[in-house]
């Protein structure tokens, strides 16, 4: 590949003749981290490559989860070069953290934090739009017209005075030698052919005939299949290990002794499960044995009866509260939850003296080749990583604890193999969701607006595990996201956070992160103020909302769940709104409450505002799921230790909602011309305070404690 | 021992313990993973195949235990009316997200208009209500399977 760095604009955009003759314009994401340079001369975060025969190739450094960047961010390109969708082509990236970094996730090769979109929304269609440019002013050169006179569109530029036309794939070579345009403007929306609509997504067709190939269906030549049994109790060591059983099952191949875990390796699954059955494992519990739930709330609460670091403060809420008419306090909690993605965990390594090849749906490919190195012992080049499609992340992804489990039995195996987590491994070796528990307190004024709004809470940051630097003064963005960035114009605001790790037990980022905790928090006790001012929970937020975008929505979701209308005795309707990943969503859920106690969300209606759409049909999938992902851990969601243990082990008692229980689910989109926001995760958050509100408001009960207790909801009988 | 079965059309032999449940076999023995792995215990329906076109959770089935009876999975079942109107809804209707549970719910959602050519809501319920979807795409799922079904 020849390069010819330009020296203005060099790291950001750069045309290269490729050895095949086309044009390849390399661009970086605006979240280059380190020089972009690299051994070929120049090495780009991601690339456009136009072959003769007019493909488009673009190299993703994001990952398909389900989420629907492999539609997204093709669009933003199509839009700008004048390309079908389904001419664009999509390649991995490969693992390379100095080209792919994600300065938004700390420089790390990262897909998360809903940021794709948000990160590739101006260099993606800024580069788009150079290429046509380029392509255009070719097929001027060729025809000696001005390039004014010439328009690019479902990849061919015209001349339309002469009736002339190029295929892309023609002009590729000539394109390439052409200098690259300093200033090229993107599109204005109204010009948008593609964005906006709701194009088909190209990642589907594989997706329902079976042919999809998610990294547990990978099957290199030879490879043996292995399950594994993990120390129950956290921080737990293998004792001693009776296989003979095991050995004597039929397809079962070798037994591998770790530390912490045993693993059976054998022909196929049926054969692993049934050796690992047979396997009598005397384990040494450790120092955790006796850790339960209980024992780590405790903590928590105690830690809230102390100051945390500030996170918000404005004003003066000490001595607003001191001045209060009415004062409100309430204690939350939320629980420790699993990911639970379909797909279990599993990764599938060779591992040789030489070197070491892996292949996983990975959402931090680079760290997993970097964690693949470390434990097989291997220089960082001597690991290739093949990425797959991911059966759900939900953040689960985010980590590596499965690779770096897969090379150290892989160490042990002559030849490929494939590590797959039983579903009860999956669910009680998860890396959870922290739970956490909050201090609110508000002191409301004659009016009954809250004058002073004070709010304290304990947990674990999961950032200053995975991201140290992000960690700065006992304060980290996630764990605090939700919670000191109302929607609300509150003159005294005070938020404080402490940091407490659960002992032994792992956390991790999940659906949302932050918000899936404060939103919740804040949106109930946003309601109790209602309750206690005697206001209408709809009309109490909007006074005390001070951005249009946020009354907008919360309006619009109100009108079209026929907010005030009148239902019947045991049902209601809940109502919150959010600020999240750079998206305003407001939900009314409506929720029956039997007399068992028992609830039905009947009803789900969404407003949001996430900035300019890019796929609308994406937007409202990425809703209506991430209701049903909020709504099951709102109703089932909680991941319980009891001796050091994991109580939950599948989905019999770790639920999941299903079709039977499913709500209807309106989503109304606010048009708007603002910049993207992300949709992969906000969705989640907003949805379980919607209906524990929707609970007060048929029962008169409040329930601060997640997931919903439905005992303290049964109707008492009449005596 | 040596088992026979009848997969997609295609007479297989492999050499299990008779109680090994056909989702191994397909997947690890046979090659084909278009039926997943989800739970191992029949709570999730990932695994979803038919046997003489009777949905069928295919991880708490032995393999000893199919004989003669046809298997069809979710490669071959486009090859059928009933499964080429559902994948061609859930195309339509963008019902799928990571995609992953999507075989088994396309295997149980071709079973119900097979046996039910116009499936109700409730129908739908008691036909789906087996299968997980993690990605929550039930409200897609259903209109699917109504396209599907010309409702």
């Amino acid at each position: 590949m020849i390069t010819r760095p330009l020296t203005s604009r060099r790291r950001f955009l750069e045309a290269a003749a490729t050895a095949g003759g086309g044009l390849m314009l390399n661009f970086c994401l605006p979240f280059a981290g380190g020089d972009a340079e690299a051994a070929d001369g120049f090495a780009p975060n991601a690339f456009i490559r136009v072959e003769r025969d007019g493909r488009i190739t673009l190299v993703m450094p994001y990952v398909e989860m389900g989420q629907g960047t492999y539609t997204a961010i093709p669009m933003l390109i199509a839009e700008e070069l004048e390309v079908d969708l389904k001419q664009v082509q999509l390649e991995h990236a490969p693992p390379n953290e100095k080209l792919y970094g994600n300065p938004a996730l700390g420089g790390i090769q990262a897909t998360g934090n809903s940021n794709a979109i948000r990160a590739a929304w101006q260099p993606l269609r800024q580069a788009g739009a150079v290429a046509r440019t380029m392509l255009v002013s070719a097929a001027a050169r060729r025809w000696n017209v001005d390039p004014g006179s010439c328009r690019a569109q479902s990849g061919e530029v015209l001349h339309a005075p002469t009736s002339r036309r190029f295929k892309y794939g023609e002009l590729a070579a000539d394109a390439a030698r052409l200098p690259v345009p300093e200033n090229v403007a993107v599109k204005r929306p109204e010009d948008f052919k593609l964005i906006g609509t709701p194009a088909r997504r190209l990642d589907t067709p594989a997706k329902v005939n079976g042919t999809a190939v998610y990294g547990i269906d990978v099957r290199p030549p030879g490879v043996k299949i292995a399950t594994l049994a993990q120390s129950p109790v956290f921080g737990g060591r293998v004792k001693s290990v009776n296989d003979a059983a095991a050995k004597a099952v039929k397809g079962v191949r070798q037994i591998v002794r770790l530390d912490d875990a045993v693993a059976v390796i054998a022909d196929h699954m049926g054969a692993a499960k049934k050796g690992l059955a047979a396997l009598v494992i005397d384990w040494d519990d450790g120092p955790h044995a006796g850790l339960t739930t209980e024992a780590i709330v405790g903590e928590l609460e105690k830690a809230t009866l102390n100051p945390g670091a500030v996170a918000q403060n404005i004003g003066d809420a000490d001595k607003a509260m001191a001045g209060a008419v009415t004062k409100v306090e309430a204690t939350y909690r939320v629980p420790f939850l699993a990911h639970a993605a379909m797909e279990p965990m599993n990764c599938t390594v060779h591992v040789r003296k030489e070197g070491c090849e892996v292949w996983v749906g990975s959402q931090v490919l680079a760290r997993a080749q970097a964690a693949a190195a470390k434990t097989a012992g291997l220089p960082l080049d001597k690991v290739v990583v093949h990425n797959h499609l991911i059966g759900g992340g939900f953040g689960r992804r985010l980590e590596i604890d499965g690779v770096v489990r897969a090379v150290q039995i892989g160490q042990h195996v002559d030849g490929p193999v494939k590590v797959v987590w039983t579903r009860e491994e999956d669910i009680q070796h998860d890396m959870y969701r922290p739970c956490f528990f909050d201090r609110m307190s508000a002191g409301l004024d004659e009016t009954g607006r809250p004058a002073a709004w004070n709010h304290r809470f304990a947990g674990s940051s999961i950032l200053a595990r995975w991201l140290p630097p992000a960690f700065n003064k006992g304060l980290d963005p996630d764990t605090t996201e939700g919670a000191i960035d109302l929607v609300y114009a509150l003159p005294n605001m005070h938020v404080e956070y402490s940091r407490v790790e659960p002992a032994a037990v792992p956390t991790a980022f999940w659906r949302s992160v932050g918000p899936s905790h404060n939103v919740f928090v804040v949106e109930s006790f946003m309601d109790e103020l209602a309750n206690a001012a005697r206001q209408d929970p709809l009309t109490y937020r909007l006074l005390l909302i001070d951005k249009a975008r946020a009354k907008a929505v919360l309006a619009l979701a109100a009108e079209k769940a026929g907010w005030g209308r009148q239902l019947p005795e045991r049902v209601g309707r809940g109502i919150s709104v959010q600020f999240a990943f750079a998206n305003y969503i407001a939900y009314v859920a409506e929720v029956a409450v039997a007399k068992d106690g028992s609830i039905r969300v009947r009803r789900v209606v969404c407003a949001v505002d996430c900035g300019t759409v890019v796929n609308p049909d994406i937007v409202r999938a990425q809703i209506q799921g991430a209701a049903i992902f909020g709504i099951t851990a709102a109703l089932y969601g909680d991941i319980t230790l009891k001796n050091g243990r994991v109580e939950q082990a599948n989905f019999g008692t770790y639920q999941m909602l299903r079709m039977n229980e499913a709500p209807v689910i309106e989503v109304h989109i606010v048009p708007s011309r603002e910049a993207p926001g992300g949709m992969g995760e906000p969705g989640t958050s907003a949805i379980a305070p919607a209906v524990t509100n929707a609970i007060f408001a048929a029962t008169g009960k409040r329930l601060r404690k997640l997931p919903i207790d439905t005992t303290a909801l049964k109707q008492p009988v009449d005596p | 021992m040596a088992i026979k079965i009848k997969v997609n059309g295609a007479q297989r032999t492999v050499d299990v313990d008779s109680d090994t449940p056909l989702l191994w076999v397909l997947r690890d023995l046979l090659g084909l993973t278009g039926t997943k792995f989800g739970c191992g215990m029949a709570l999730c329906g990932a695994c979803t195949v038919h046997i003489d076109g009777i949905a069928t959770r295919s991880c708490v089935t032995p393999i000893d235990s199919i004989g003669s009876s046809k298997v069809t999975t979710i490669e071959a079942i486009g090859a059928t009316a009933a499964g080429a109107r559902i994948q061609k809804a859930w195309l339509d209707r963008e019902v799928v997200q990571c995609g992953y549970c999507q075989s088994g719910q396309i295997m149980s959602a071709t079973a119900l208009i097979e046996s039910n050519p116009r499936p109700t809501d409730s129908d739908i319920d008691d036909a789906m209500s087996g299968n997980i979807c993690r990605c929550g795409t039930y409200v897609r799922i259903r209109e699917a399977i109504k396209q599907a079904s010309g409702q």
